[in-house]
Order: C-alpha cells, then sequence, then structure tokens
C-alpha cells in the first residue's frame, strides 16, 4: 500500500500543477450546476427535493471529464519514457497501475464532494429522500471508477493521448448507451444479457436508493477487468518479441 | 557482490537484438560497453535494470535471479535510461523526494539523501526550479541524482553523456571515476576515448554478441599482435632497409613515402626488434633520429572488431 500511496500522491500533485484538476473541477461544478439549478429540466421546473437531477447530469459529464483525466496517465508516460525509470524503481507493474488508478479516483471524488452544497441548499427547501442521495453518490463514484479504469487502460494502449481520449470514449459509449439500446430493441436471452452489461441500467438502480449486490458485483467486474487489462498492457514489454 | 549474466538472449521478432551472451561483473568493477548503434547495449541494460525480461537466459545478482526477485534485484541498481526522461513538470526537491521514497529510503534519511544528492551532482544553484527550467546538462545531473538517491551498489548508465558539451562531459566522467571507486558501475557508449576515460573493463558489442572482452591494453594487444616501429636514421636508405631486414627479429620494413630516411618496421610475432635496431646503428655509426612504437587507437581495435 505504501509504494501505492507514493504514485499516487505525486499523480495527485501533478494534477493540481498542470492545473487539470482545476480545470476539471471547475468545469464540472459549472456545468452541473446550471442544469441541475438554471437551464432545462432543473431542480425549480421539476418541483421536487430531489438529487436525480443533478445525478442524472453527472452521468453524462463525468463521461465526458473521466477520459480527459485518464487519458494522459500512461500515454504520457510511454512517449516521455518515464515509464522506463518508473518501471526500474522498486515498484511492481500492479502498483503503478492501481497507484494511478486511485489518483484519479481521488480528483473525481474531491469534485463530488464540491457538490454537496447543492445536497445541504435542497434539504433546506424540503424533505431530500438521504438513502436516495447516498445511492446516487454511490453510484456515481462506481460509474467514476469504472470509466477510470477504461481510460486506463485506454492510455496503457498508446503513446498518444488523444488516441487514448478517443479509444476511452469509444469503449465507454458502450456501456453508457450502446448496450441499452440493443437490449432494448432485442429480447430473449441476448437482450437481458445486453441489459446487464448497460451502465445506466445499474446506475439508474442505484441512484435510486437500492444498493443491490448484482450492480456492485457488475461495477466491480469492470473495475477489475480494466485495471488488470491496463496492467497486461504494461506489462507488455515482457514476453513481446 | 557480483552480477552474473547467463546465455541472454532477447528477441525482437525475427531479430536477435541480443544473442546468447554472458559475462560476470565483480564489485567495484567500472565496464563499460561499447558497441555500434543498435549493437544491443540498450537492450543488455534494460534487461539488467529488470525493465523487460529476455526470451531466454538469466542474470543473477547474488544469487537473487531477475526472474523471480526483480523488486530486490530494482533496489539495489541506480538507472540512467538513454535520454534521460524525467518528470519535466516537477520541482527537483519533489522528484527527488518521490524517486527516494519509490526506492524505499527511511522516511527520516530523505532529506539528508536530498542535500547529498544536490550538493555531489552540482544542483545547489538550480535546487527550485522545475525540471523542464533546467538546461540539458543540468537535466543529466538530475538523472545522476536520481538514480544514486538510495545509494544503490549497481550503477547503470545507457550513455550518459550525449548531448552534453566537453565541460560537462569531463565532469560527468570525473563524478563516474569517483563512483567506480565505491560502487559497481556499468556504463554505456559509443564513444571510445569516453569508454578508455573511464572504465577499467571494456565489452565491445556487436550485432547482440560479445566480440570481445578485457582492459583496455588487453584489447589493444589482441588487436595489434605484432609490434609496428616508426623509425627515422640518418644514413643511405637502401643500405639501412637491407641492413634491418637482415635482423631476425624483422619481417618486414617498408620505406614510409614522402618521408626521406623513415621506416615503418614490423617485427616478428612475440619478438621485439627495438634493441637490435639500437645495436645496429651503432655498430654502422648511423644516427638514430627516432623510433617510436605505433599505437594502435582504440577505434581501429573497434572497427576491426565490429565490421
Amino acid at each position: 500500500m505504501g509504494k501505492i500511496w507514493i504514485i499516487t500522491r505525486r499523480e495527485l500533485a501533478s494534477f493540481f500543477d498542470s492545473l487539470i484538476a482545476y480545470v476539471m473541477i471547475i468545469l464540472f461544478l459549472g456545468l452541473s450546476g446550471m442544469f441541475t439549478w438554471l437551464v432545462g429540466t432543473n431542480v425549480f421546473l421539476m418541483n421536487q427535493a430531489s438529487m436525480q437531477v443533478f445525478f442524472s447530469i453527472a452521468f453524462w459529464s463525468l463521461f465526458f471529464f473521466i477520459p480527459a483525466i485518464t487519458m494522459r496517465m500512461i500515454a504520457e508516460e510511454n512517449k516521455a519514457g518515464t515509464i522506463e525509470l518508473l518501471i526500474t524503481k522498486a515498484v511492481t507493474d500492479n502498483q503503478i497501475v492501481l497507484g494511478k488508478f486511485f489518483a484519479c479516483l481521488i480528483l473525481v471524488v474531491i469534485a463530488l464532494v464540491c457538490t454537496l452544497p447543492y445536497y445541504i441548499t435542497l434539504s433546506q427547501l424540503g424533505n431530500v429522500d438521504d438513502g436516495a442521495v447516498i445511492g446516487g453518490y454511490m453510484a456515481l463514484l462506481m460509474l467514476s471508477a469504472s470509466y477510470i479504469s477504461i481510460g486506463l487502460f485506454s492510455s496503457s494502449l498508446t503513446q498518444n493521448q488523444i488516441v487514448a481520449f478517443l479509444t476511452a470514449l469509444t469503449i465507454g459509449i458502450f456501456f453508457h448507451l450502446l448496450f441499452d439500446v440493443i437490449g432494448n430493441t432485442i429480447t430473449g436471452v441476448a437482450g437481458s444479457v445486453f441489459n446487464y452489461l448497460s451502465m445506466s441500467v445499474h446506475f439508474e438502480s442505484m441512484s435510486r436508493g437500492v444498493v443491490d449486490s448484482r450492480d456492485l458485483v457488475y461495477f466491480i467486474s469492470i473495475i477489475a477487468i480494466g485495471l488488470l487489462s491496463s496492467q497486461v498492457m504494461l506489462s507488455k514489454r515482457n514476453w513481446q518479441s | 557482490m557480483s552480477i552474473v549474466v547467463e546465455n541472454l538472449t532477447k528477441k525482437y521478432g525475427e531479430q536477435k537484438a541480443v544473442n546468447d551472451i554472458s559475462f560476470e561483473i565483480k564489485t567495484g568493477e567500472v565496464v563499460g560497453f561499447l558497441g555500434p548503434n543498435g549493437a544491443g547495449k540498450s537492450t543488455t541494460m534494460k534487461i539488467l535494470t529488470c525493465f523487460m525480461a529476455p526470451s531466454s537466459g538469466d542474470i543473477r545478482i547474488d544469487g537473487d535471479s531477475i526472474h523471480t526477485n526483480p523488486e530486490k534485484i530494482k533496489k539495489r541498481i541506480g538507472y540512467l535510461p538513454e535520454n534521460n526522461p524525467l518528470y519535466l513538470e516537477m520541482p527537483i526537491v519533489d522528484y527527488l523526494r518521490f524517486t527516494a521514497e519509490v526506492q524505499g529510503v527511511e522516511k527520516s534519511l530523505i532529506p539528508q539523501r536530498i542535500a547529498e544528492m544536490i550538493d555531489r551532482c552540482g544542483l545547489d544553484r538550480e535546487k527550485h526550479k522545475n525540471i523542464n527550467e533546467l538546461s540539458k546538462g543540468y537535466r543529466q545531473r538530475v538523472g545522476l541524482a536520481q538514480a544514486m538517491i538510495h545509494d544503490p551498489e549497481i550503477l547503470i548508465f545507457d550513455e550518459p553523456t550525449t548531448g552534453l558539451d566537453p565541460n560537462q562531459i569531463i565532469e560527468i566522467r570525473k563524478l563516474i571515476k569517483d563512483l567506480g571507486k565505491e560502487k559497481t558501475v556499468i556504463l554505456s557508449s559509443h564513444i571510445l576515448s569516453e569508454v578508455e576515460a573511464t572504465c577499467d573493463r571494456i565489452i565491445i558489442i556487436n550485432k547482440g554478441r560479445i566480440v570481445a572482452d578485457g582492459t583496455s591494453e588487453i584489447l589493444r594487444s589482441q588487436a595489434e599482435g605484432q609490434e609496428l616501429l616508426k623509425i627515422s636514421i640518418e644514413a643511405p636508405a637502401e643500405k639501412v632497409e637491407k641492413a634491418i631486414l637482415g635482423l631476425g627479429s624483422v619481417e618486414k620494413v617498408t620505406e614510409i613515402e614522402g618521408k626521406d630516411g623513415w621506416f615503418q618496421v614490423q617485427s616478428k610475432p612475440d619478438v621485439s626488434s627495438r634493441k637490435e635496431i639500437f645495436d645496429l646503428c651503432v655498430k654502422n655509426s648511423w644516427y638514430l633520429m627516432e623510433m617510436s612504437g605505433f599505437e594502435t587507437r582504440l577505434e581501429d581495435v573497434f572497427q576491426k572488431l565490429t565490421k
């Protein structure tokens, strides 16, 4: 754990030094705040003291922001050659991937914590379903962790950050949207398989405040597969010939 | 402490970057890998530093194999990769602290180690800067500092002086020489004079194989084989040529073109003809103006071996 935390700390410092963190947090808060409070089907229009509006906005904004955070994580090191320096230190590939994963996750958590005033404001306006809020934040956290692991994997494939970004979005859109669409158009076993693969189905059930083990298994599997594949890509140099 | 490399092979597709090389390095040796570009020097170093696994073969450091104990080996090695990649956006001190932590330096010792490295690598005036604000020479020093921060027993430098100006090259060579007094240093280069100036032992690699291994003197004498002399005698040329050829130890005499009274004399294998030539001049009352050995340059050895 010690080594992982050292790497996480360095990555976090570099997020804040390079302003990526600030830009990301400000954009996230700006967008989600605008759609939650001011524009479109906002809280006032719904006339309900509910965080659902915010969660469904964050569902989309995180989908776009996370690949932007993760794209540089490994691709940049591949390009600059610093990955060689890092790997030849006394750390394992596993620790490198996990260190980077937690750095991204902490950044997202910081952004999410910044939205807690929304909850406080709403609870002044009416009775908020606390269970749904906790479930919603958990769902956002799980969703973020899943997209971070997908993003890290995309970043480990290439030296080019834009390629990493687009790859992450491409893989992401399947889980985010396409599996849902496919699942709804075809029937039978295949349909329910695609339905199970869809991120939005699990996200919605969780953000209603129902934490089901099916959903947890789903998210944790995606995270694990993403992290493992990133590690495999990082270790590729060993068996590549 | 000893580094044992056994039948190391690394394939990139069909091409063998390193082809079945074996050697052993003992504590305190300063070893230079020499070879043309693409000979397999960097690949060997990357395997040695556990950056990648070999296709076959093994490296053991005090019995720890790169296959089974990479973490332990990595801790004992300080590595400066080719082109010196660094986290450019980081301040020097932060970067050194990060390296020290990752390498498992004890927390209470870290500030002291950083101060020592900054002092030793001459970074004092620049220590508050970010790495991307540094010139190439200073970046190289940061690279050296990060390699040495955990006081490793083995230092591996891949082309440590490329792109530096002559003064910086001399400084870095001096540093390497100093390091060699207490540590095992392995460096690679394609600059012959550099290897000759800094290393006790030279391993010449070509096309993935070791073609020569030894001190610079041994390599020279291997390449020379027979003594070659340049002499200048003030006397009738034909007479001199004939007389020298008559000596028992001389195999061949040729007059050096364009220079009057200068000859190139090749001795028979394993004998020297210097004394006989001198005696000959004394006997005939000739004036021996000059006699010097042709020093085979390492460049010639290198060319001969890597062609």
